[in-house]
């Protein structure tokens, strides 16, 4: 289009200087006034800003990190530019996951990886991030397209797959082990998993996966009614598994029985599902840039403006065989947490004598986290917090049940059994 | 068995259970599964058969069993439509169930998922739950798949949103 338009610059040019009648030229002079406008307004428009190598603190128009590292002058996070350092993954696109993303990539995070099987649709549009123009791509790809207009230096990897399947979630653990970024003596090379899906399935496989990695992760969900949402942070071995419990949700407060579901399957909202991004994003820069308090599960009530919190810790019967394994590890693993904690409650003590604050004119206290009241947080089988409730029922036990005949009978060769499918099948 | 209607209550305690709890990733205890699978499915589609009541073919697509196709109908108005059937065995089953698709529906109903998934009911999921590792494929076709197309075929022939084969022939003749 540059070029195009240079070219009509030029034809104005000769076409002034053709027309011997000076009344035109000034309507020529406008054209070309225009023209100009329109080439600088295309430049704009793909200008992309190069890469920044180091974080600079420096307040002016050009730095796209001048607000963010504040934060560390101000006090609010330690070392702010560590941020650079941190893979996050995000598994599931859509209305959370994509918003999630932009904000982590605005945040000038170091590498995303980020999963999902599906495309941009034009149903989609009620929702954040994704634009009408990228109706049809992959949406890792249109998220790859944006995310990487706005903020360069994040290195960001795409995985179009569906982690539930046996290939898909092989691909999945395999991205998750590289540790090409950044080295560590970790089983995986990310810091978080963030799940943004949608369904039960998908959350389980990411629990699945991040138990068999000893992955600390952050679960999200929005309610199908669009009205309520949680975050849930998910440490395997310390804090219960996604299968430790059934799931937990916000109830809505609307009654099941006067939910009209005929002839649709979800609703969706920007709004709740914004919240619930930011919700996720906040938990996830407080985690990785240690500040301020993570919370282990917060619930937001769309309806009431309620936003219940809880903990659990894991079920020593779950049902998953990795979830039984870290929670095995975690409790050898007390002595050296207990001497950890000892050692830097003693470098603690020792900062107290020269408090940084020392002008706290407005009396602000700096509450200590074993000051924080600490309520006996219910084991999965206990009552739970008001207003959260549980989404599935656990399994019953199936000693119980007497085993059926037909089963322990007749035929046990699996290639037997089908062909004799493929007989009945046949006709 | 609260919001079931009769036929698939009755229907589904002639289903054999099934034992194994064993996912695609779990080696021989998946090839145990495997067989409870099949011994469920092929006591169902018999007995379907026998209750003049056939109305899907399901077969392994890959040797591992991790991947399986085939087809569906239902009739309506003494027509019969009929559909491609898939779904993969997630890698978290039985603790999860199967997400069954009909990809040929793929956009023509709300009651489905991105893929052609189809929506299931919310009686469906915590049954399943509540029954893991004793459901299968057999019970999901029951539980998930039949009551669905009873309750979106009618809806989509009388919106127009499909046709049935041998109108379609005509009208592209024509
Ligand atoms: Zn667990």
């Amino acid at each position: 289009m540059d070029v195009e338009l240079k070219e009509m610059l030029d034809d104005f040019e000769s076409l002034k200087r053709a027309l011997p009648d000076p009344s035109h030229q000034d309507s020529i002079i406008k054209l070309q006034r225009r023209a100009e406008s329109l080439i600088s307004l295309a430049q704009s428009s793909h200008a992309r800003r190069s890469k920044v190598k180091d974080m600079s603190a420096e307040v002016i128009d050009s730095n796209p990190y001048s607000r963010l590292m504040a934060l560390q002058r101000m006090g609010i996070v330690e070392n702010y530019e560590r941020i650079r350092e941190f893979s996050v993954a995000i598994v599931g696109i859509g209305g959370v996951g994509s918003v999630a993303a932009e904000m982590l990539t605005r945040c000038g995070i170091g590498r995303l990886l980020l999963y999902d099987y599906d495309t941009v649709e034009l149903a989609n549009m009620n929702r954040l991030f994704f634009r009408p123009e990228q109706v049809g791509m992959t949406k890792t790809d249109a998220a790859v397209q944006t995310l990487s207009d706005i903020n360069p230096d994040v290195v960001l990897e795409s995985y179009t797959l569906n982690i539930t399947t046996v290939k898909g979630f092989e691909t999945f653990m395999e991205s998750l082990r590289n540790k090409s970024f950044r080295p560590s003596t970790h089983n995986s090379g990310v810091d978080l998993v963030l799940s943004c899906v949608d369904n039960y399935e998908a959350r389980m496989v990411v629990n699945q996966a991040c138990n068999e990695l000893s992955q600390t992760w952050m679960e999200s969900g929005v309610s199908e009614d669009a009205v309520s949402g949680h975050i849930q942070l998910l440490i395997p071995g310390e804090a219960a598994c996604f299968a430790c419990a059934p799931p937990l949700v916000v109830a809505s407060g609307v009654d099941e029985r006067t939910l009209k579901r005929e002839g649709v399957c979800a609703a969706s909202l920007p709004t709740t599902m914004g919240v619930v991004a930011g919700l996720l994003v906040q938990n996830t820069l407080k985690f990785l840039l240690k500040f301020g308090q993570v919370s282990p599960y917060l619930g937001y009530n769309a309806l009431k403006d309620y936003f219940p919190t809880m903990q659990m810790k894991p079920n020593p019967q779950c049902s998953n065989a990795a979830c039984l394994e870290r929670q095995k590890e975690y409790i050898l693993a007390k002595p050296a947490r207990d001497a950890d904690a000892k050692a830097k409650e003693a470098e603690a003590s020792n900062l107290t004598e020269c408090p940084i604050h020392a002008d706290n004119e407005w009396n602000i206290s700096v509450i200590d986290d074993s000051e924080i009241e600490r309520t006996d947080f219910p084991s999965s089988s206990d009552a739970l917090p008001e207003g959260l409730v549980h989404e599935l029922p656990s399994a019953v036990e199936f000693q119980k049940f007497p085993e059926p005949e037909e089963m322990s009978t007749s035929i046990d060769d699996l290639e037997d059994l089908r062909r004799q499918l493929d007989a009945l099948n046949a006709n | 068995m609260e919001g079931w209607d009769p036929n698939t209550k009755s229907t589904l305690t002639q289903i054999p259970l099934l034992t194994t709890k064993a996912g695609p990733r779990d080696g021989a205890a998946w090839t145990q599964r495997l067989k409870e699978e099949y011994k469920a499915l092929i006591a169902y589609t018999g007995m379907n058969k026998s209750n003049d009541n056939d109305w899907f073919r399901i077969s392994a697509a890959n040797p591992e069993g991790t991947r399986w196709t085939g087809k569906c109908w239902y009739i309506h108005n003494l027509l019969k439509y009929e559909f491609d059937l898939q779904f993969d065995i997630p890698v978290t089953y039985p603790s999860t169930a199967p997400e069954i698709e009909l990809p040929q529906l793929d956009g023509k109903t709300h009651k489905m998922y991105r893929g052609g998934k189809i929506c299931l009911t919310v009686h469906f999921k915590p049954l399943w739950a509540k029954n893991c590792p004793r459901f299968g494929i057999a019970h999901a076709l029951c539980l998930g798949l039949a009551p669905w197309l009873a309750a979106e075929v009618p809806i989509l022939v009388d919106s127009g949103m499909i046709k049935h084969k041998d109108d379609a022939a005509v009208s592209s003749e024509s």
